[in-house]
């Protein structure tokens, strides 16, 4: 009985057709998805400590490591990519990418625009709390 | 579950073949469920997102967080997401002692993830920084613990997974639960990125 060299042609020919299209990756491939992930996470903590960088580009630079590093776990950690046996998936990622865009940019625009026409009418009602202190 | 073993034993590429479009079945529709809890965070990042300022002359972002702590629970997770997929690979080798110890090491490090972020809210709490205390305390403490909940679920899962894996050996129920697993447990990574980006860094950088 070859039981056991059964079992692995067996797993080896189930992955492709499962989501994975490439399997469960490899070792080396989970150690550069991690190495690279921690480089983006460890920059993306010394880009919010750094005083070097102003406030504005500090949060844009912190908003690109984070896409960046969610990228790079999609592509090692959970083996998405563009090939053809991959098609339904990345169809139903980028709906689900449609709408937490559509849900995340309408909440704050919307919100936005209701806080400014708040504002004039009732100055107790600012957010923030510096802003209190000038007037 | 039973039926899977009992075809496993039988003819082996005709059992293959169902296995590979059931775990296929699967392994989609967990992908879809997947994306959908995406969703559920994004409106949870959305509240958190309008309400940051919202302080109600409380505490701020910038004086309640530690970032330190923040890094080491990122280190955390993000090592246990690695010992998931070296037990996923285990399973693929179909080498039992390897798939346990790399499950018991994701549940350590999902555990100390954990232990700290529940060590964070007590801090919060006790300092008078409580869910109650303002919209944006409120909107902190249901993301973050929306997230925590998956952990924990996670954690439970993980638990079932390993009992059934030393009962059972690698069945095919038990691999598809586990590939399951795997995909929830790097999602909840993915979602913690967020967090971590949006919550502790540019939320607590003005």
């Amino acid at each position: 009985m070859s039981t056991p060299a059964a079992g692995s042609p067996a797993s080896t020919g189930v992955t492709p057709g499962t989501d994975n299209g490439q399997g469960h990756g490899s070792v080396r491939g989970y150690l550069v998805g991690y190495l690279a992930a921690a480089v983006l996470t460890i920059a993306s903590f010394a880009a919010a400590e750094t005083s070097a960088l102003t406030p504005s580009s500090a949060i844009a630079a912190i908003t690109v490591l984070a896409v960046a590093q969610m990228l790079v776990h999609l592509i090692f950690f959970l083996h998405i990519s563009t090939s053809p046996n991959q098609r339904t998936n990345i169809l139903a990622f980028a709906v689900a990418l449609l709408i937490v865009s559509m849900i995340v940019v309408g909440s704050l625009w919307i919100m936005s625009h209701l806080h400014a026409n708040m504002m004039p009418i009732d100055p107790q009602m600012q957010m923030n709390p510096q802003m209190q202190m000038n007037p | 579950m039973q039926q899977d073993v009992v075809m496993d034993m039988r003819a082996p590429n005709a059992a293959a073949e169902a296995h590979s479009e059931r775990r296929g079945v699967t392994g989609f529709g967990f992908y879809l469920y997947l994306l959908s809890d995406c969703i559920l965070f994004a409106t949870l990042f959305a509240a958190f997102a309008v309400l940051h300022a919202a302080v109600a002359d409380g505490p701020t972002a910038h004086q309640l967080f530690d970032r330190r702590n923040a890094f080491i629970e990122t280190a955390f997770l993000l090592s246990s997401s690695v010992t998931c997929g070296m037990a996923m690979l285990a399973c693929d080798r179909r080498h039992i002692t390897s798939a346990l110890v790399a499950l018991a090491a994701t549940f350590i490090l999902g555990a100390a993830f954990l232990a700290l972020e529940l060590t964070e809210f007590a801090h919060l709490v006790s300092d008078g920084a409580g869910p109650g205390r303002s919209a944006f305390l409120s909107a902190f403490f249901t993301l973050v613990s929306t997230h925590g909940l998956h952990v924990t679920a996670g954690l439970a899962w993980l638990v079932v997974i390993a009992v059934q894996l030393r009962q059972r050996g690698f069945s095919e129920g038990v691999v598809r639960r586990m590939f399951c697993f795997s995909l929830f447990w790097h999602v909840i990574d993915v979602v913690w990125i967020a967090v971590f980006s949006f919550v502790y860094l540019i939320g607590s950088a003005s």
